[in-house]
């Protein structure tokens, strides 16, 4: 008898224990779930940690408002066959109250608003951990990341004051006010995520299959002609083959010209692929540190 | 699908600038075709800006806004490739002494330790210190990677000689399997490929190596040990009295139908059933997460622990520690710390610091009890309830053990048990 696992089912062990160890450590715990594969798949890796029981905690979905609707749809039928407890913020509705300021000009994007709108809701439910389903693979800030990320009363991360994290051994304490990032599928590429929500044949949004689009090329990068998107004079829109490789905001998520029908496909794309991922994100194109900033003010 | 054979392999790298870690990790990444367009574009970017007359792939590596700015690496960077045989995990530490926790963290979970020599300096401190964390976190495969091997006209001689220094001293440290591999990060030789300029070395590259290491003997698949973890209740009218315990095996191979007995009560029941989502299983061992179900209806909570009857855990109170620090703090003496271990949190108090360990010189020094920051020392606690332990040797999970700070909550201290 041979015991040993695949890679898929060795970081599928990992994330399930990081899971079950977020439901022991922590009194009010969160998954953040946008839509994309990656929150999908952490959400899956929930149903599996839990079974038969339904997933222990809510998911918070924060809402820019600037969505494709595909993502909506996806995600409330999902938190349907789940049984699962859903709760919406709203960037629109800070906006409308003032808490916030939309950015303005052609390359406005909601994205940044989406950290004040977090971390109120975080405060709102009381959260004490928040998971999401970044991966250390997909930005250099992200290399360093733990499991259990510490933030501060004001969410933020301090990347010099991380506790360190060895063997299994996670540690959740914290003081009254703070509250933790969890990451369970850090160790995970985008090539083992497409892998795996294909041998576990996970219903994805129509969105990460090629689709015919009316698309416009802005900065080298395809995105997604919508209203919330302003063009300039010269920027021509075109109807291309396209699918997202991540997705986030329409305002800020690049799409792809392809062909691909099937996460096979998909698969067969990714392992030649000659851009990260993230290539496509204009918001982590402002600066060369734009990532690293960002998650200091408490962004994912 | 075919990648459904790939295997998992976790390696941890040490160094400083100089002896060209970053580069090899870079040379491992590009050659190995896991660098994309627009990660090479930024690096080339940022090569020729600063005026470098190559592409720096050791830039590659260096995460973090200060790091870049100060070319050094002050933490524990993970990084991923694969081929089509393995899936690989780099832990990419810092080697300066100061950076020893770091190392410790990176080698924690590692099944290789990759160690970089300078072929023109040879061993130097730094090769020594990296080797007994190594044997300390009981890695269970070390490859001595001998780069800048261009530097020295690929002399055979200067590999031998390096070769069997390293051997002498190794012979001390508690490590199983050593391997040698002479090489030049910088121009590929005997990274992934097999190089030509050094046609005296009969064994493989470093990428060879690393895809076909034998690594399924890495977990103990002797002592059965599940710490439980969380327990699942449905609370549901379909699974109305059901009580799962949840838990990742930490050692052993658990079958439907094994007596097993439950710590701390010593009462004894049979597994009824391995349980998944994807349905049941008959046996499981580590690293699975998955749900045992018990014949009798026993009250076990997280950090209660199944073991087998014949063959448990030692059970105690008192223990003998190898503990890295962690802390600007110094380790207190007589100090109390809340302790995490397996899924069990207990208190502990420091009771004797027996000594310090020079890791440059594996000294052991009787008379500095002062444990500060990447100190390593022995010492002996008492905990306020039993852990349920093996040594750190016969299973790194058992074994293991974390120092929390009970005013800040900071992980303090790693413990090894003896």
């Amino acid at each position: 008898m041979n015991y040993h696992l695949n890679h898929l089912r060795e970081l599928e062990a990992e994330s399930i224990f990081v899971l079950r160890e977020v439901a022991a450590q922590f009194e009010r715990p969160v998954l953040l779930f946008s839509g994309g594969k990656d929150s999908i798949l952490v959400t899956h890796l929930a149903m599996k940690a839990f079974h038969p029981a339904k997933i222990p905690f809510p998911l918070l979905h924060i809402d820019t408002g600037h969505n494709f609707p595909e993502t909506i749809a996806y995600r409330d039928s999902l938190v349907e066959k789940l049984g699962a407890k859903l709760i919406v913020g709203s960037v629109q509705e800070a906006i409308d109250k003032g808490m916030v300021v939309e950015e303005k000009g052609y390359n406005a994007s909601r994205n940044f608003l989406q950290t004040a709108v977090l971390l109120e809701s975080l405060e709102n439910g009381k959260f004490d951990a928040a998971m999401g389903g970044a991966r250390r693979d997909e930005e250099k800030a992200r290399a360093k990341e733990r499991f259990f990320s510490h933030r501060d009363e004001f969410g933020q991360w301090d990347p010099k004051n991380q506790r360190p994290e060895l063997w299994n051994l996670f540690n959740g304490k914290k003081h009254y006010g703070e509250h933790f990032r969890v990451f369970p599928i850090s160790n995970w590429t985008e090539l083992d995520v497409w892998q795996y929500l294909a041998i576990e044949e996970v219903e994805l949004p129509s969105l990460y299959f090629a689709h015919r689009r009316k698309v416009f090329m802005r900065d080298g990068i395809y995105l997604a002609d919508s209203e919330f998107i302003p063009k300039r004079p010269e920027e021509e829109v075109e109807e291309r083959m396209v699918r997202c490789r991540t997705i986030g905001d329409v305002t800020c998520t690049g799409v792809w010209p392809s062909e691909a029908q099937s996460i096979e496909d998909i698969i067969k794309e990714v392992s030649t692929a000659r851009q990260t991922e993230r290539g496509g994100r204009a918001d982590d194109k402002r600066t060369e540190t734009a990532m690293e900033d960002r998650k200091k003010q408490g962004y994912f | 699908m075919d990648f459904q054979n790939n295997e998992l392999l976790r390696f941890s790298t040490a160094g400083s600038v100089d002896d060209g870690k970053s580069t090899l990790i870079g040379r491992l990444l590009y050659d190995s075709k896991s660098i994309f367009e627009d990660q090479y574009d930024a690096i080339k970017t940022t090569s020729e800006r600063r005026g470098e007359e190559n592409v720096n792939l050791a830039l590659l590596t260096d995460g973090l806004k200060a790091e870049r700015e100060q070319g050094i690496t002050i933490d524990v960077a993970y990084r991923y490739f694969s081929t089509p045989k393995r899936k690989f995990i780099i832990a990419d530490t810092p080697g300066h002494i100061q950076y020893t926790r770091n190392m410790v963290t990176g080698a924690s979970t590692a099944n290789v330790a990759l160690i970089l020599i300078d072929a023109r300096n040879g061993i130097v401190e730094q090769t020594r210190r990296h080797a007994f964390i190594a044997s300390l976190l009981q890695i269970p495969h070390l490859v001595v990677c001998i780069n800048k091997m261009d530097l020295v006209d690929y002399s055979e001689e200067v590999y031998n000689r390096i070769k069997d220094e390293f051997s002498e001293f190794s012979y001390k440290l508690d490590v199983r399997d050593v391997h040698f591999i002479p090489m030049s990060a910088l121009n590929g030789d005997n990274v992934v490929d097999k190089s030509k300029n050094m046609e005296w070395y009969g064994g493989g590259s470093l990428l060879y190596f690393l895809e076909n290491v034998h690594i399924g003997s890495d977990h103990n698949l002797i002592d059965c040990r599940f710490p439980v973890q969380y327990v699942v209740r449905p609370y549901s009218d379909e699974y109305h009295d059901y009580r799962g315990y949840a838990g990742r095996i930490a050692g052993g191979v658990f079958k439907k139908g094994d007596k097993v007995m439950l710590l701390p009560s010593g009462f004894t029941s049979k597994i009824d059933k391995i349980v998944t989502y994807d349905g049941e299983l008959e046996e499981a061992y580590p690293p699975m997460s998955v749900t045992l179900l018990l014949e009798d209806d026993l009250d076990l909570s997280r950090g209660d622990m199944i073991v087998r009857e014949n063959n448990h855990p030692t059970i105690t109170q008192d223990l003998e520690v190898m503990v890295c620090w962690f802390n600007d703090r110094p380790l207190q003496l007589r100090g109390k710390y809340a302790l995490m271990h397996t899924t069990q949190e207990a208190r502990c108090v420091i009771k004797e610091i027996r000594y310090k360990l020079n890791i440059n010189t594996l000294h052991r020094d009787e008379e500095d009890k002062k444990i500060g920051m990447n100190d390593i020392a022995r010492v002996v606690i008492r905990t306020t309830k039993p852990l349920f332990t093996d040594s750190y040797r016969r299973n790194r999970i058992t074994g293991s053990l974390l120092f929390v700070d009970e005013g800040t909550n900071e992980t303090v201290g790693a413990g090894m048990i003896i």
